[in-house]
């Protein structure tokens, strides 16, 4: 029987401040999860803490709220023993790139076949609207004594150096083409990022809906206001790393790269990098375990009538004397 | 004191790295082959090469459990062993030295620290020594010396090998001294040989080199010291015993009972367990296809508990295994794990704390910390062992705890028993039994995760189960496992998870909780790796006809208060023995049953040894002690 898009969704009230960009977010993954007709019992949202962690309550599916910053590790953790899972991770960018920011590097280099999806909004918002790590230098949002004093990170270029095989960029309020990269992320063969830019109402007066917008900058020709977002695959980019050369590899994170710096006027959105050619984790660890995959840890037979099956015979045997 | 007859203790010195743990190996396993019981213990400094390392091994055709103080057999090829050591031989025993150290000065040992410099000279009453100094004192104590020149003895061996740059090859020394002992003491040379063989089985040129070196070392001492009486009787064989490292004993426990996953940050002394089992990753089961375990080394021990808790998730048995540093970074996913009724199983090997602390010694003091590690109330169990043929079972239970009453076990295991090399009964995997509580494999009609129910355990589902969707958070939740502050369920699922320690109090059998070894007017009570110290003091004590009890608390918490009050029935005197500055089973037992009268505690950072209890109990029975004895036996 064919799921709809009311399956994936919970009768759990929904606390989050009107407008709030985290709706766009929860509602694409909501449709995603209904065109891939994932069943539910084999996804699972993992999130971290602040707004976004309650996201995982509001999907009809596996829903695992861990801590601050940690989501990465349980989710690795739970898709490492059972790789049939479908398994979308979430959180803050507080989350997952102030308090978390080493599993983000450390999860990049393993590449495990799941998605991270990043609500970055620039603040703490459930703290009161502190200053997060994606909030530029000498900006001040409305609840900040003093302007910002810390440099930016820069999510896209974090996620390209520590090794994520997948990076692309949404917007919270494109919730069509937020579905479509969240589709193609969890398509994806490896760890795919993805940063949704994703205003905060209540805290954030420096990157709101207007300001994404382009209320008030001018197009010099039409005379309307020039939205900063647009989409890359307007443009002739290609992100994907098409064969296994290290100038083609070269070419395609320096161009990844460059892109991630693009922001006052122009904020691109969607896929910046894209390599399939680069090993997954379960194929490094079937080098070590072939049967891995038929056979992993939460599928393994380790009992018969409450007694054990391994055999430690071999083992025992060269300890004896 | 002498030692029991029929029974050495050999102890090997050199710097770290320079192969002192595989001589010990050689010597261990060449020894046990031939039937006797081996208790060995390794020290080390926090260092990779260098410093001071080295290995006492306790032969003996009875069952031993521990190290003594004395020292009958030593080898010595470096200055720095003979310093720290020679007043650990007792008279009648030997001192195996190279020739060639014995002008060496103290001053010049530059990894012998100023305490114990200043130490050595004051006993001494010099200004400077030099190793003939501290022989002769040795001599003059009726400890015998044996002289050999190292080099020489492998220079020869170079020539008759026809390879001249083995001359150059002090790492050999090692594997010299080792053959000088076994020739010396007439050991049967085919069981050292033999034992080259195992100990090097995947490095067969390594092998057959060190065989022609110890042959010929083997021979040299063998005839060189002729008169030399002999030390060990030929004993019998038991075909069930096997020879293993103190990691070994949770690593194949874990791959007994099922545990499938384990996730790890290296950390001294935990990391060996796991690297034993990345090393066995790949299991033979019964009528099936071949199992493993998939160890994943993290970028921390947050991570490392995060990862196992998301596997446990799935209905894996998933484990962790760390030391003090590491678990104090896994609190606060402890108490995520215990609020949403995960199993999981962290192996705490201890070691010196606090912070740092002595990073590759011995302790116990994280018995109070791993109680109540994590904040806010949540049930857990703690749960220690106090051998490592205990260990291999208790691991068993652990994870049976753990699915039956959904929280956290922490194992506590430490540095004394992790760098033990002893020899016991081969272990029985058929003795372990698997329960996996209320884990559920199929789920019909409305499925809540924290459904409340008589016992206070609800089924369990697991990731990937169809019907058994459930929520999980760090907040507290209703029974599907969402988010809520309302006050009357907050105190429901509160009431549900803590009685949980009342299920574990009633449902765990009275001997797992604790032990007793006799329950008698003076009696010992202790927990984890004191006890085979404590056991062998008795025996001592027994001979000379005082009788002294002992209880073994192995549950530490929820504690059994029923368990340990019954023990306790007509004690006298109680005995605290641990190896930790504050005496914390001491604060449990004022807290939970009664004060202790006397503590026997040990925190320098090296093991107990059985003579040290011995003594120390000795003087509580004469009414000589003082309240608190505290022991500093221990290069």
């Amino acid at each position: 029987m064919e799921l709809k898009v009311g399956d994936y969704k919970t009768e759990v009230h929904n606390d989050w401040c009107s407008a709030c960009g985290d709706f766009g977010i929860v509602n694409a993954i909501q449709m995603a999860l209904c065109e891939m007709q994932i069943p539910r019992h084999r996804a699972a949202i993992f999130s971290g803490i602040g707004c976004s962690g309650k996201t995982s309550h509001f999907v009809n599916v596996f829903g695992v709220h861990t801590l601050h910053g940690r989501v990465l590790t349980f989710a690795q953790g739970a898709k490492l023993a059972n790789p049939d899972m479908e398994i979308i991770a979430v959180g803050g960018d507080g989350d997952g790139l102030g308090i978390g920011a080493g599993h983000f590097v450390a999860a990049g280099r393993r590449n495990l076949d799941l998605t991270y999806i990043i609500f970055n909004n620039g603040v703490y918002g459930l703290t009161k609207g502190q200053a997060s790590p994606t909030l530029k230098l000498g900006e001040k949002t409305k609840s900040l004594p003093t302007p910002n004093i810390n440099y930016n990170v820069n999510p896209i270029g974090l996620a390209i150096a520590s090794g994520f095989t997948f990076v692309a960029r949404g917007y919270a309020y494109d919730v069509r083409y937020l579905k479509d990269l969240i589709v193609a992320a969890v398509r994806h063969k490896g760890l795919a990022f993805l940063d949704v830019l994703q205003p905060c109402p209540t805290y954030n007066d420096i990157n709101t809906r207007d300001w994404y917008a382009g209320q008030d900058q001018t197009d010099e020709i039409t005379q309307k206001p020039r939205p900063r977002i647009y989409k890359l695959e307007d443009t002739d980019y290609d992100p994907v790393v098409h064969y296994d050369e290290e100038s083609e590899l070269n070419e395609k994170l320096t161009q990844a790269l460059i892109k991630s710096l693009e922001w006052d006027t122009k904020i691109p959105t969607g896929i910046f990098y894209k390599n399939e050619i680069i090993s997954q984790y379960d194929r490094r660890i079937m080098d070590k375990i072939p049967n891995y995959l038929e056979n992993p840890p939460a599928c393994q037979c380790i009992s018969a009538s409450g007694r054990p099956t391994t055999d430690l015979s071999k083992i025992l045997d060269s300890l004896s004397v | 004191m002498t030692l029991a007859s029929n029974e050495i203790s050999w102890l090997i010195g050199g710097p770290q790295g320079s192969g002192v743990e595989s001589a010990a190996n050689i010597f261990s396993r060449a020894c046990a082959t031939l039937g006797y019981q081996i208790f060995g213990k390794r020290e080390y400094y926090s260092n990779i090469k260098g410093e001071h390392s080295y290995f006492v091994v306790r032969v003996s055709d009875k069952t031993i459990r521990s190290n003594i103080n004395q020292v009958n057999l030593m080898v010595a090829f470096d200055a720095e062993t003979v310093f720290r050591h020679y007043s650990e031989v007792i008279k009648g025993g030997t001192i195996i030295c190279d020739l060639d150290l014995f002008d060496a000065k103290l001053d010049e040992v530059r990894t012998i620290d100023a305490p114990f410099r200043a130490r050595l000279l004051d006993q001494l009453n010099k200004d400077s020594i030099i190793v003939q100094d501290v022989l002769d004192l040795a001599k003059q104590n009726g400890v015998r010396l044996c002289p050999i020149s190292f080099r020489s003895v492998l220079s020869s061996v170079a020539d008759q090998l026809k390879m001249p740059h083995l001359k150059g090859m002090i790492r050999l020394f090692n594997v010299l001294g080792v053959s000088f002992s076994l020739g010396i003491m007439k050991m049967p040379s085919q069981s050292l040989l033999e034992s080259i063989d195992a100990t090097f089985a995947k490095k067969q040129s390594v092998a057959e080199l060190n065989k022609n070196a110890a042959s010929y070392a083997y021979n040299y001492a063998a005839a060189k010291f002729d008169d030399f009486p002999r030390l060990l009787k030929p004993t019998s064989k038991n075909p069930q015993t096997i020879l293993v490292q103190g990691h070994q004993g949770t690593a194949l426990g874990k791959m007994a009972c099922g545990c499938r996953f384990q996730s790890y940050y290296p950390i001294t002394p935990a990391s060996d367990e796991s690297v034993f089992l990345e090393s066995n990753e790949i299991l033979d089961v019964k009528e099936n296809r071949p199992g493993s375990t998939l160890v994943i080394q993290t970028e921390d021990e947050i991570s490392a508990m995060g990862m196992m808790i998301g596997s446990a998730l799935t209905g894996t048995r998933s484990s962790t295994s760390t030391s003090g540093p590491g678990f104090s970074l896994m609190a606060e996913a402890l108490g995520w794990a215990g609020i949403n009724e995960v199993p999981i199983v962290i192996t705490l090997y201890q070691r010196s704390g606090p912070s740092t602390g002595l990073p590759t010694r011995h302790g116990q003091d994280d018995l109070l910390f791993a109680i109540h590690a994590g904040h806010g109330e949540f049930p857990k169990i703690v749960y220690a062992s106090g051998d490592v043929e205990e260990s291999f079972y208790d691991t068993g239970r652990c994870f049976n705890y753990a699915d039956e009453f959904q929280l956290p076990v922490i194992h506590m295991m430490d540095k004394f028993l992790t760098s033990s090399v002893v020899t016991c009964k081969k272990f029985d995997v058929d003795k372990i039994t698997i329960s996996r509580g209320k884990l559920l494999e199929k789920i019909d009609g409305k499925y809540k995760r924290f459904a409340f129910t008589e016992d206070n355990i609800s089924p369990r589902s697991k990731l990937g189960l169809e019907g058994g969707i459930f929520w999980n958070t760090g907040d507290e939740s209703d029974e599907e496992g969402h988010i809520t502050e309302d006050p009357e369920v907050r105190i429901k699922k509160m009431d549900k998870r803590n009685s949980k320690l009342s299920v574990v109090l009633q449902k765990i059998p009275q001997d797992e909780q604790a032990v007793s070894f006799g329950s008698l007017d003076t009696c010992v009570i202790s927990w984890g790796s004191p006890k085979g110290p404590i056991l062998d003091a008795l025996e001592m004590l027994k001979e000379e006809k005082i009788e002294v009890g002992f209880i073994q608390v192995k549950l530490l918490h929820p504690f059994p208060a029923d368990r340990v009050k019954s023990l306790l029935k007509g004690v006298k005197i109680l005995v605290d023995i641990e190896a930790n500055q504050t005496g914390q089973l001491g604060q449990l037992l004022k807290q939970h049953v009664c004060e202790p009268d006397y503590y026997v505690l040990k925190y320098t950072g090296r093991p107990m040894t059985s003579t040290e209890i011995y003594e120390s109990l000795k003087k509580i029975t004469e009414k000589k002690a003082q309240k608190r004895q505290v022991l500093r036996h221990g290069a």
